[in-house]
């Protein structure tokens, strides 16, 4: 195993990742699909509005990006800190 | 060549499909019946667990809820798609790199403690046997109808099939099978979803559809449906009329239920790589997204498709003759699960809302005396090819589809079933010494008292499809979710904190949902002439008058219970551990391991 302090910084930076990524997460669902819908109706998608697409399309396209890119950032981050398989 | 003989044929082949692959890969030793060896490809193994993942609730049920409600029910497709992040980011990886076979050895491990490892069983069996009556009620649902039986019938046969199917193979059978399901189960949804996007809009993907302009009216379709629902009563399709906390809740649950279900959990603990686990969940909602996002397209074009038949696209605004109603009508009167009750005696069916006060007036107007219609939600994916008149091998395919989507589900839930008892409970504690062949033999009859226990509540389960689903998600979320992602973001919480957090988030969330639902989903009526032991007991036990929005408590659905119960459970186990001695240092030293992926071997067993 990679030492102590690298692996404090490996963790912290990982930790950080997810916050950033659960924020998005919650934004797209939450957010724009439920809470924060009133304020976005103003904006028209096909006969309803943003939030509506959000609630059944928008939101899981995404989560898929978002998954994969923490995917390659993690992976990024393994090398950088030495802790690869 | 009939339907009936299509169907049959259809069916047949898919069955003869996946029966041919789980003999070929028939499980020899017990490694193999759980694991499936370590070497499936992220994109192989996110397909599998698409079809693991996808189950009748997704396939049968859920657009059937989103057609019935409208935008209010979207939770079902956020939750059960955002779910996936939380378990890419803060479970899979790590589980992985822990490198043992099932969830409950995971929790005995970090919380250094048996009794944690048996608490976590007794909640992977009532969230899992919870999830398999759902698919209980699916399998019911597209047996009778492909069969032309009642529900009931087709509940037993679904069962019957069930048993001999996951009994056979491990989960080597079941990995590659499920490759086959997954192919077959998203032809099945998407191909009839594309022909009803073009003739209802003309564009080719339904997910395009859903917003473009309705052909024969030029307005835009959700636009027309919004007024042909509002016309006869209904709330509007695409309005929120629920409760926002309740919404919030309900998709809060399906989501961290969606990452403490173990049977969705094992498959990551079958990649090479830390690494490919990340992706793994990916991959696995990459193919969970094809058919979530078409749903709501399906969803909204049948209700259209629906009300379009029943008033001959508006030709007949009182509705059509009962005498010349269509096919699929017949079809599914035979099973129970549509009905029609001519109630003032005109010959012609209105359906509409009837417990709309303000559109009461205009009923007695018309000289509408009640809906006369009721259609299960469950059978809205199923008939809906049917509606719209497509070809009869796209309704053949939709009732494979269907049962693949059942059939793969439950054969991965009785999978982690039998594994938390025989490997779990019989080898890891009441006897240590068990050969291979006791073992192998111990998961096989757990798997047949699973089913059978399933079977029973089926005949009466506590919602639609989806909705039973959902009220296991809520025990997941609960029980299992908060314990593995306190077990590697926290290294204060210790053996102490997490029982009591598990059983005390457990019970809450339990005790909550079975008020509403009937205690162990078995509701008695308190009014029997002449009770018997068991009935007299049950009476009993506290239950709510009503399972409506206007009993619950803050307006919060039983079904949206289990993030409150997961909040229950984080807060218990903080206290606990905060309260009582810090974890040894060797767990410490755990958490710190599997933090990092370097140093993964392969998955060991023990």
């Amino acid at each position: 195993m990679a030492d102590k302090t690298s692996s404090n910084a490996y963790w912290a930076a990982n930790v950080r990742l997810i916050t950033i990524n659960l924020v998005i997460w919650f934004v797209v669902s939450f957010g724009f699909g439920i809470l924060l819908r009133p304020i976005l109706s103003g904006i028209g998608v096909g006969g309803t509005d943003l939030g509506f697409w959000f609630a059944q399309q928008g939101s899981i396209l995404v989560f898929l990006i978002q998954i994969f890119v923490y995917a390659m950032m993690m992976n990024k981050l393994d090398l950088e800190h030495g802790v690869e398989e | 060549m009939d339907q009936y003989t299509l169907n049959l044929l259809v069916v047949g082949a898919t069955f003869a499909l996946y029966i041919g692959i789980a003999i070929w890969a028939r499980a020899g030793s017990t490694s193999e019946f759980y694991a499936a060896g370590r070497g499936v490809h992220p994109v192989m193994n996110g397909m599998a667990t698409g079809a693991d993942w996808m189950s009748a609730a997704s396939f049968i049920s859920m657009a059937g809820l989103i057609a019935a409600v409208g935008y209010d029910n979207s939770t079902y497709l956020m939750g059960w798609t955002g779910g996936y992040v939380l378990l890419a980011m803060l479970l899979a990886p790590y589980l992985r790199k822990f490198g043992k076979y099932t969830v409950p050895e995971f929790i005995g491990d970090r919380f250094y403690s048996p009794t944690a490892r048996m608490v976590a069983v007794i909640c992977l069996i009532v969230a899992s046997v919870t999830y398999v009556i759902g698919q209980m009620t699916g399998v019911g649902v597209a047996f009778s109808r492909f069969l032309e039986v009642k529900s009931s019938t087709g509940l037993y046969i679904g069962a019957t099939i069930v048993f001999m199917y996951a009994v056979l193979g491990g989960m080597k059978g079941i990995t590659y099978t499920q490759v086959a399901q997954y192919c077959v189960l998203i032809l099945a949804y998407s191909i009839p979803a594309i022909f009803i996007s073009l003739q209802l809009t003309g564009t080719f993907l339904p997910q395009i559809g859903l917003f473009s302009e309705h052909t024969a009216s030029g307005q835009p379709l959700l636009v027309k449906l919004d007024q042909i629902v509002t016309d006869l009563g209904f709330a509007s399709y695409t309005g929120h009329h629920q409760s926002t906390l309740n919404m919030f809740l309900f998709t809060m649950t399906l989501m961290m239920g969606t990452a403490g279900l173990p049977h969705v959990i094992v498959r990551f603990f079958t990649v090479p790589k830390v690494a490919d686990a990340r992706y793994s969940a990916g991959w696995a909602l990459v193919f969970i997204a094809i058919l979530y996002t078409t749903a709501p397209a399906v969803g909204a074009m049948a209700r259209l498709n629906l009300l379009n038949t029943l008033s001959d696209n508006g030709a007949q605004p009182d509705g059509i003759d009962y005498a010349g109603r269509p096919d699929w009508m017949k079809n599914w009167e035979v099973t129970g699960l549509l009905k029609f009750e001519d109630k003032n005696g005109d010959g012609k069916i209105q359906f509409y809302n009837d417990k709309s006060e303000a559109f009461a007036a205009t009923a007695t107007e018309k000289g509408w005396a009640g809906s006369e219609l009721t259609v299960n939600n469950d059978i809205m994916v199923l008939a809906n090819p049917e509606i719209a008149n497509l070809p009869g091998w796209v309704v053949a395919l939709v009732a494979a589809g269907g049962l693949a989507a059942a059939l793969s589900t439950a054969a991965g839930l009785l999978l982690a079933i039998s594994s938390a008892i025989s490997h779990d409970l019989i080898k890891g504690q009441l006897n240590p010494g068990i050969s291979e062949k006791g073992e192998l033999l111990a998961a096989r009859i757990s798997m047949g008292v699973a089913i059978a226990v399933a079977t029973y509540l089926g005949l009466n389960p506590p919602g639609f499809a989806a909705q039973t689903v959902a009220l296991a998600f809520g025990i997941a979320a609960a029980s299992l979710f908060p314990a593995l992602m306190m077990g590697i973001f926290s290294k204060r919480i210790n053996n102490k904190g997490a029982v009591w957090g598990m059983l005390s988030g457990l019970i809450f969330t339990l005790v909550y949902i079975f008020v509403y639902k009937g205690w162990l989903f078995i509701k008695i009526d308190p009014n029997l002439a002449d009770p018997n032991f068991f009935q007299t007991l049950w009476a009993l036990l506290p239950v709510a008058e009503k399972d409506t929005a206007a009993n619950w408590i803050f307006g919060i659905s039983p079904l949206s219970i289990g993030s409150v119960g997961a909040l229950v459970n984080f807060a218990v186990a903080y206290l606990v551990s905060n309260a009582t001695e810090e974890p040894p240092v060797e767990i410490q030293d755990l958490v710190d391991s599997i933090r990092v992926p370097k140093g993964a071997g392969a998955a060991t067993a023990h």
